[in-house]
């Protein structure tokens, strides 16, 4: 591929243009946030109980 | 011309044996291994390991050379990698790849086989008692244990010329490497969450040390391989990835930066000033705008420093292609996603979440601190990041994730599956662990450059494998369908 044809690294224009592409309206803010919520409603039921305890309780040996 | 990237990956496994009166770290990595391996162990052959070589010559006084535990549990597997007990931990150590998609397939393969012996083991102990494992590289508490990389490197390259390259390279490439920790240790400063599980743990630039005085980067010469051609460059400053665009991208880049420093004279203006500060600054800055000051005075961000990198990447794959590197198919796939992933990183980096592990974790933990109005210090958020690295797949929060669509998977789960099982075909490791299926009971031990087959009659034979491409397929596929008995393998290799 010719050296002008390849991607390179896009001007600052270019890139603002990418932010505001991928700049979502409100009502696709909404259906994520509520994706969101659904998520961290399922990993709450997977998350170890006692955070302050099991956190500590987890000691490794040095390795390598 | 470069030689091939044969390369793959060494993990250190976290575990834990809960509810135990004893929780004996190596007993429960014993019995992980043992509860896996169903067929007859074969055992690893230690005559080629020298650990202590430096590969900036004569031993180095005072340089402690990490020991080799030779009654620990050590296996071979046939899939051709090696699964054993490494201090106190389980570590897998992948069969060797030729490119950065095989190794990222036999990384996660890896993972699985832990879940399956986490399973096997736990069938063994007493109830209420588990064995949990855990693929990351600290315990928050000062303790690290490493995921390693191990590339094929031209020996006729002088190692100061690669130290040189690699202590920006490892520096700056922690902003795709990094596997996001809660909090800092090892009297790093303070951080509230950072980019690198291992940056806090190193403390030097060049050394052959891995547990103490951790260097940037690792002198070990042992190349497993004819010492007169190759070096095995062995790589410590690398987190586990969990993210396959993580594991790709460390591997793949850092193939083709290899490549190309044997290939051509790497400009040298991007040396940095105080390389083990920068580690440090550059991961506990998840904006990615820190800055770091280079040995002419100047400054950059680990980004710029990665688009330079990049730059000249693409000017070498110009001038001289990628064949080394996994060819255009995977060589050029690794130069467009790590051409992206800049631009995203510059851009805003939470964007690449589902994609590198540091920005995936850090957005789950964000979104706690959101939703339950958390403070940092809370140890919910460290419960969080631990269990982001569970390997258990009900308990994984990144398995989780995954699960729910919002990571990016690169490789498929079948081949992921096949590779639990059988090697790469690209490399000897498909020698050795086909060798292992076919004759399990022959194969008396093995190790990287050897395997050492019983046939029947005295003595032991012993079948060198000093060059990493030999052994293919390609190679002795025919070979071992046609040979019939070991003896007539040795004697069909022999004419």
């Amino acid at each position: 591929m010719p050296e002008q044809q390849r991607k390179q690294r896009p001007a600052p224009r270019e890139r603002v243009g990418e932010e505001a592409a991928v700049a979502a309206p409100t009502e696709r803010g909404e259906k994520l946030k509520s994706e969101l919520d659904d998520l961290l409603d399922e990993i709450d039921e997977v998350l170890e109980e006692n955070a302050e305890e099991f956190v500590k309780s987890y000691v490794q040996k040095g390795g390598e | 011309m470069a030689i091939p990237k044969v390369c793959g990956i060494e993990t250190e496994y976290g575990v834990v044996l809960r509810g135990a009166a004893d929780p004996n770290p190596v007993l429960a990595s014993s019995l992980l291994i043992n509860g896996y391996v169903e067929q007859r162990r074969v055992g690893w052959d230690f005559e080629d390991e020298s650990p202590d070589r430096d590969a900036r010559g004569a031993a180095r006084e005072g340089a402690m050379a990490p020991e080799v535990e030779t009654h620990l549990v050590n296996t071979v597997l046939t899939n051709g990698a090696r699964y054993y007990v490494d201090h106190a931990h389980p570590e897998y150590s992948t069969p060797e790849c030729l490119d950065a998609l095989e190794l990222v397939v036999a990384d996660k393969a890896g993972e699985r086989i832990l879940a399956r012996s986490m399973r096997a083991a736990n069938r063994l102990l007493d109830p209420g008692q588990e064995i949990v494992v855990y693929k990351n590289n600290s315990d928050g508490k000062g303790n690290s244990y490493g995921t390693h990389e191990n590339y094929l490197v031209d020996r006729a390259v002088p190692f100061a010329h690669l130290v040189r390259v690699l202590l920006p390279w490892f520096v700056s490439r922690q902003v795709f490497t990094g596997a996001g920790k809660v909090g800092s240790e090892n009297g790093a400063g303070v951080a509230r969450y950072q980019i690198s599980q291992r940056a806090d743990f190193f403390e030097e630039e060049v050394g052959l040390e891995t547990t103490l005085k951790r260097p940037i980067v690792n002198t070990r010469d042992e190349p497993h391989a004819d010492p007169q051609r190759y070096r095995r460059l062995h790589v410590i400053a690398g987190d586990a990835n969990l993210c396959e665009v993580a594991t790709f991208l460390k591997v793949g880049t850092t193939a083709i930066v290899l490549a190309m420093t044997e290939d051509e004279v790497v400009r040298s203006d991007l040396a940095l000033a105080t390389p083990v500060a920068a580690m440090r600054s550059v991961s506990h800055d998840p904006t990615c705008r820190a800055t770091v000051e280079l040995v002419d005075g100047s400054r950059c961000t680990a980004v710029e420093l990665q688009w330079e990198f990049l730059r000249l990447a693409r000017a070498y794959a110009d001038r001289s292609g990628l064949e080394a590197c996994g060819g255009t198919a995977v060589g050029g796939l690794v130069l467009d996603r790590w051409e992206r992933t800049l631009t995203a990183l510059e851009a805003d980096p939470m964007t690449l979440d589902g994609q590198l592990d540091w920005v995936t974790k850090l957005r789950l933990l964000e979104a706690y601190v959101a939703r339950d109005g958390l403070a940092w210090g809370d140890p919910k958020l460290a419960l969080l990041d631990l269990q982001y690295h569970d390997v258990r797949p009900e308990r994984s929060l990144y398995e989780r994730l995954v699960a729910a669509g919002t990571v990016e998977r690169l490789v498929d789960e079948d081949a992921v599956t096949a590779a639990i099982t059988d090697p790469p075909a690209s490399t000897r490791a498909y020698f050795r662990g086909r060798c292992l299926e076919r004759w399990p009971d022959a194969v008396v031990a093995a190790n990287w450059d050897s395997i050492i087959l019983d046939v029947g009659t005295d003595p032991l034979k012993r079948i060198p494998m000093m060059e990493p491409l030999r052994g293919s397929r390609v190679h002795v596929e025919a070979l071992l369908d046609q040979a019939r008995t070991p003896a007539d393998l040795v004697a069909r290799l022999a004419s």
